[in-house]
């Protein structure tokens, strides 16, 4: 896999640093149109869009291409931010790997899981990865900002944060900068039963890098993602501080929360087997989005 | 989306997986015509959501027409976790020499299929040593597959190649209809080593349902829960009095979490999505109105996509036109958040600093 942080910003040094061109798929859609506007706002470097019939005209000044394969050739992009309604995922997902894109911000939720599935399948093939789907996007404050999360609860800094949850990243990073807390990276694996980036995969882009200091994880019930963090935590001697917030403590079993993923079946998923793998791989849970700035200033023996 | 057995059986029966004769009821009278056309012994079975109804006492054997009456009374009587029972399964006694398990499931952790298999059915499976687990491709075991895990098993040639058949059906059911788990058991094995599914669990990606227009038959509309999905929310109907609004499931989930742990009781998760408008926020504020239990409306809200104004103005159009009555207790903040503290102040909804202090003053109101 490759480096993440390369992709979104360059190299210090590299002539593109912090202008890496971006492409955005449904970009003429409604919901395409406000956040192309919002990410182009925070400094990202939007140089094309894609929606098939609309190639030729201008968006703000930014070409339109009936495919991504176009698109590419002209802007050289290999990030692509998708809008389109679920029922389309899948091929414009396949599209924009075929055509060359290495790191795809799948935004739309209710995607079949069958669907996802293949998604991966084509990713592993052509070495891209793909965030989502049923995620907010990525962010690196100051940067560049690849998806619908708004700009306002984000500050530089040295933390990474890795939810599977949209709002609750908001509401942490949120928490964590007005707490002295900045952000080096803040990720949305989504919500869905299949996260085509999982949270070890997170931890292993960040594990070796020197400008991130401290790693919060926000997850909910359902699936035993968290659970399988743990191990990789314990097993292969993850040295950050790292802490947690779960959601969903009192939800009942066999209820899906609003996310797709975010059932428990028995006692698969529950908050309790997260919270106590958490706690043997001595990562603090946090009862409440508040005190999580609280713990990491405890692990990082910083007072706030 | 959840099936009932009785339409799992029934979608068993498109793919031709043996299934004991049987017919759906929702009277005694139903019952009984069911009961002659299959004779004795006869199995009467709870169709319900929920899982256990073998503990719960909702499936019983039925050996004679005298006993039919009281089982009927019985098993309609009953509330399984807060189900009732209305519909009821009247199956032929399947004869059987042993049991199998089969499940084929979507595998979260490992983004794959895996297949369980066990020569002990009518189990836990959670709870048996011996079990076949293998992990396959997104279009599921092979006949090669089936093939090991029958010999795995230890069946005999017979049932060997049955079960080579009668899973290859299962797994072209699964691809086909997109489903996240199909369970069967137990499956019998009767003493020709022919197969038989005796009971039958399956679960539909709901997100799939869209490419299954024949499987909608299947869904209870009747629900609050499904009138919101429609409305692009999600609801979750629960037993407790106090409303739970939100943007974004897993603040709702957090919500409901924080307001467990000061002691109060949700009636409600209803995730107003990221595309809320105001009519859409009164439409969800409608569907609060037609739980009877509720005594009051706790809104957490982070605005960042979802402008917080929105949701205030909702607020304010719902009073007005009477669609809710009960206290509003608001935590707002993010994106226009001001505007929307201007727009409720005067108002009956009260707002607060922090989540907590809502939920403290929200449970308070109802005790």
């Amino acid at each position: 896999m490759f480096d993440i942080f390369d992709i979104l910003q360059g190299k210090e040094g590299n002539k593109d640093y912090k202008k890496k061109p971006v492409i955005v798929q449904g970009i003429t859609g409604k919901f395409g149109t406000l956040h192309t506007k919002l990410m182009i706002q925070y400094g990202t470097n939007v140089a094309a869009g894609v929606t098939p019939g609309k190639g030729g005209q201008m968006f703000d000044g930014i070409p339109v291409y009936d495919s991504v394969s176009e698109a590419v050739k002209s802007t050289g992009a290999k990030i692509s931010v998708l809008f389109v309604p679920a029922p389309f995922f899948l091929n414009a997902a396949k599209e924009a790997m075929n055509s060359g894109i290495l790191l795809l911000i799948a935004i739309p939720e209710h995607v079949p899981v069958r669907d996802s599935l293949k998604c991966l399948e084509i990713a592993k093939a052509k070495n891209a990865m793909i965030i989502g789907p049923n995620t907010p996007g990525v962010i690196v404050p100051t940067v560049i900002k690849l998806g619908i999360m708004p700009a306002e609860p984000f500050q530089p800094g040295n933390v990474a944060v890795f939810s599977r949850s949209g709002t609750l990243m908001y509401e942490v990073s949120h928490i964590l900068s007005t707490s002295g807390f900045g952000q080096r990276i803040a990720l949305g694996i989504g919500g869905d039963p299949i996260n085509c980036t999982t949270l070890i995969e997170c931890f292993d882009m960040v594990r070796d890098r020197a400008d991130v200091n401290a790693v919060v994880v926000v997850g909910e019930i359902g699936g035993d993602a968290e659970e399988q963090l743990a191990e990789y935590i314990i097993s292969t001697d993850f040295s950050k501080p790292v802490v947690a917030y779960i959601a969903g403590r009192s939800a009942p079993k066999e209820k899906r929360m609003g996310h797709a993923g975010a059932i428990i079946y028995g006692s698969f998923g529950s908050a309790e087997s997260k919270v106590s793998m958490f706690a043997k791989a001595n990562v603090p849970v946090a009862k409440r989005p508040a005190e999580v700035s609280l713990l990491l200033a405890q692990k990082l023996k910083k007072a706030i | 989306m959840r099936l009932l057995e009785y339409q799992a059986k029934s979608l068993f029966k498109e793919y031709s997986i043996p299934v004991p004769q049987n017919y759906v009821a929702n009277t005694f009278d139903e019952v009984k015509k069911a009961a002659i056309y299959l004779g004795f012994p006869l199995v009467l079975k709870a169709q319900l959501q929920v899982g256990g109804r073998g503990k719960a006492g909702v499936i019983k054997a039925c050996k004679s027409p005298e006993e039919l009456k009281p089982l009927y009374d019985e098993l309609t009587s009953k509330v399984v976790q807060g189900e009732r029972v209305k519909t009821l399964l009247v199956e032929q006694f399947a004869e059987h020499t042993n049991e199998l398990y089969l499940s084929i499931y979507l595998n979260r952790s490992k983004r794959c299929y895996s297949v369980i298999a066990s020569a002990e059915g009518g189990i836990e499976i959670e709870n048996v040593g011996n079990k076949v687990i293998i992990d396959v491709g997104i279009d599921g075991p092979t006949p090669k597959d089936l093939e090991n895990i029958a010999s795995k098993l230890r069946l005999n040639n017979s049932s060997a190649s049955s079960l080579v058949d009668f899973g290859s059906r299962l797994v072209r059911l699964v691809v086909e209809k997109e489903a996240e788990l199909a369970e069967i058991n137990p499956i019998a094995v009767t003493k020709d080593g022919a197969l038989l599914a005796l009971d039958a669990k399956v679960i539909i990606d709901d997100n799939a349902l869209f490419r299954h227009e024949e499987l909608k038959v299947y869904e209870d509309t009747t629900t609050l829960e499904a009138e919101a999905k429609r409305s692009g929310f999600s609801l979750v109907e629960l037993d407790g009095n106090i409303a739970v609004v939100g943007n974004g499931a897993g603040l709702v989930m957090s919500t409901l979490d924080i307001l467990s742990d000061h002691g109060g009781k949700p009636a409600c998760f209803l995730d107003v999505g990221g595309r809320a408008t105001t009519e859409s926020v009164v439409t969800a504020l409608t569907l609060i109105s037609k739980m009877p239990k509720v005594k009051a409306i706790l809104v957490n809200l982070f605005g960042g996509i979802v402008r917080t104004s929105v949701v205030a103005q909702a607020i304010i159009d719902a009073y007005k036109s009477n669609i809710i009555s009960v206290p509003v207790f608001a935590r707002i903040s993010g994106a226009e958040s001001d505007r929307a503290k201007e727009l409720l102040n005067g108002s009956p909804a009260r707002m607060f600093p922090s989540v907590e202090d809502a939920i403290a003053s929200a449970v308070k109101s109802v005790t």
